[in-house]
């Protein structure tokens, strides 16, 4: 499990995260929601370990992530960031083999192939694997990169807005292949998605961020209410909670819109 | 592995050794391959004390600049790097420079660790200064450093003028392999133990390619691995400045073109960048010493020649 403890993290004398305290429930999908500047990004390369924070803890089973060697932190955290500004010629192959090398240090065994295959499996993108990286569409190259952070087999995932740019059937395709990672493997997803449809539909648990606090932490019923992410949001919200789903209508909710 | 690297390869591998044969036989005295069997002691003597050091020279060299070109692209994430488009080379330059007057009384090795210290120096402070800058436009970066460069080449010229050493100093400048012979030379074999420190090296150099948080959620220690890769071009570069000077554009040619067609994984296209680089040299080198025979051009004038123009077609392409 990873926890967070009074974090925080300012610029000079800007505060973007403030004293939050979050337990993620391990083998879950947890969303981090919340409105532009909230600093959901922020607390999630904290706990990457890709930004330094300016005080508080961050702890994974118990121990602090800082005094991880860099190697073992990799087997057990893998971070994607938003569309990595990524300008390398690699065939999906040759990048999904480089999540990889925590364990490999370059030199792929047996095993390490089979979790490359298990990977490129998994997201349904063996199809693409001799394919160049700079010639895929944004979606493929999503997969792909989704690819590489499963082959690193770590019992945690943080993704920084994965949904970014893709059309809807990719959006689905990962959110589902994400579920999956949950259900099937027990690994522990955090994610940062603006689309609070896709949070509410996916997710075990929502942290509602707000201003660089924790603004509402709770499984998903708690959160998605209209009351909850109108003060959220300052948007008016309806909230439909069906049998097979939630619907967050916020582009024209009736009887509210005049 | 795909299949096009494959029946590339040996190709490439041929054709190297063809260059090979071609700069141990041309030359002022040109030899043929029955003069070789006759045992003739001249011959073996014009062999041995200049012809093999030269092509080992031009070898070591072209592969080591192609390297070292293809490793600070990984480092700045920047296609258009290399030493000469970083200040790296101006600054090695400087480095030996001021080794050579203040100390005149040492021999090589010494200068050469000036021209090393110097060009680490000057490497880590531009690439954290484009760090900083946030650049959008690709084709300013080495722009940049070639302005960067040149500020470091005037300091040097105007040190040079102050101590009276411009000419030798624009002499021995123009990389020239027709110096190079048993005993004066040997320094640059340190590029072999570089050459095999960047293939064992050369998945993590793709991963510093990948950019630095990219680099930590692998497991890599980002800051260690692009000093590290700094300070083999450095060394690179002192060696080959003190041993046959500046030779330009090597390493932006070749790994820029190795990457068209075989990607950017070092760890399977290394050997190839690496094998590029030194017939890439022995091109220039053998057409340097053809064009005006028995006379010859210093290969810094045909490498500048071809990969100024190359150069200006890559970022052609690129800004179209």
């Amino acid at each position: 499990m990873i926890s967070v403890q009074s974090l925080r993290k300012r610029y000079g004398e800007k505060v973007v995260v403030e004293d939050v305290n979050l337990d993620f429930p391990a083998g879950k999908l947890t969303s981090l929601i919340g409105p532009n500047g909230a600093g959901k990004t922020t607390l999630l390369m904290m706990m990457g370990r890709l930004l330094a924070r300016s005080s508080g803890e961050v702890r994974l089973e118990g121990e602090d992530i800082a005094v991880l060697r860099p190697a073992d932190f990799a087997r057990r955290i893998a971070t994607l960031r938003q569309s990595p500004d990524f300008n390398l010629r690699l065939t999906v192959d040759e990048l999904v083999a480089y999540g990889r090398f925590p364990y490999s240090r370059g030199f792929l065994t047996a095993e390490d192939h089979a979790a490359i295959e298990q990977a490129l499996a998994f997201v349904e993108i063996d199809h693409l694997r001799r394919a160049y990286i700079d010639e895929l569409s944004g979606g493929q190259r999503q997969m792909a990169f989704l690819a590489m952070t499963i082959a690193q087999q770590t019992d945690c995932l943080l993704l920084d807005e994965p949904l970014n740019n893709l059309d809807m059937k990719h959006a689905v395709g990962i959110m589902r292949a994400l579920r999956r990672l949950c259900d099937e493997q027990g690994r522990t997803v955090i994610l940062v998605v603006h689309d609070i449809n896709f949070a509410a539909n996916y997710s075990d648990h929502i942290v509602a961020m707000k201003g660089g606090r924790v603004f509402r932490a709770a499984p998903v019923a708690q959160v998605v209410t209209s009351a909850c992410l109108r003060e959220l949001y300052g948007l008016d919200f309806e909230v439909s909670a069906r049998p097979d789903g939630y619907f967050c209508n916020y582009f024209k909710p009736m009887g509210i819109c005049k | 592995m795909t299949a096009r690297t494959w029946l590339t390869q040996p190709a490439a591998l041929m054709l190297f050794a063809a260059l090979c044969c071609a700069s141990v036989l041309i030359g002022a005295t040109p030899i043929g391959p029955g003069a070789l069997a006759s045992a003739n002691e001249d011959v073996w003597r014009i062999v041995l004390s200049s012809r093999l050091p030269r092509l080992a020279a031009l070898v070591l060299t072209g592969a080591g600049l192609a390297i070292c070109g293809v490793i600070l692209q990984q480092i700045v994430r920047n296609r258009f790097v290399e030493p000469a488009t970083t200040g790296g080379l101006d600054a090695a330059k400087m480095g030996m420079l001021i080794a050579l007057t203040s100390m005149p009384q040492l021999g090589n090795l010494p200068r050469m660790f000036a021209a090393l210290v110097f060009c680490l120096a000057s490497s880590l402070l531009f690439v954290t200064a484009i760090r900083r800058l946030r650049l959008r436009n690709a084709v300013l970066v080495p722009v940049i450093g070639l302005m960067y460069g040149s500020v470091l080449n005037a300091l040097a010229e105007f040190y040079a003028y102050q101590n009276n050493i411009m000419q030798s100093m624009q002499g021995w400048m123009l990389g020239d392999f027709s110096r190079v012979v048993q005993g004066n030379y040997e320094v640059i074999w340190i590029i072999l133990p570089i050459v095999v420190a960047s293939y064992l090296f050369a998945h993590r150099f793709t991963i510093v390619g990948m950019g630095a948080d990219m680099a930590t959620s692998l497991g890599l220690s980002y800051p260690a691995m692009v000093t590290f890769g700094l300070m083999l071009v450095a060394a690179t570069i002192a060696s080959t400045i003190i041993t046959v000077g500046a030779i330009p554009f090597v390493g932006l040619i070749i790994p820029n073109l190795v990457s068209l067609y075989h990607g950017d994984n070092l760890a399977r296209t290394l050997p190839l960048i690496a094998l590029g680089g030194a017939s890439f040299l022995l091109v220039c080198d053998i057409a340097g010493r053809l064009v005006i025979q028995p006379f010859e051009m210093p290969i810094g004038l045909t490498t500048g020649l071809l990969g100024g123009i190359m150069f200006l077609v890559l970022i052609w392409r690129k800004s179209r």
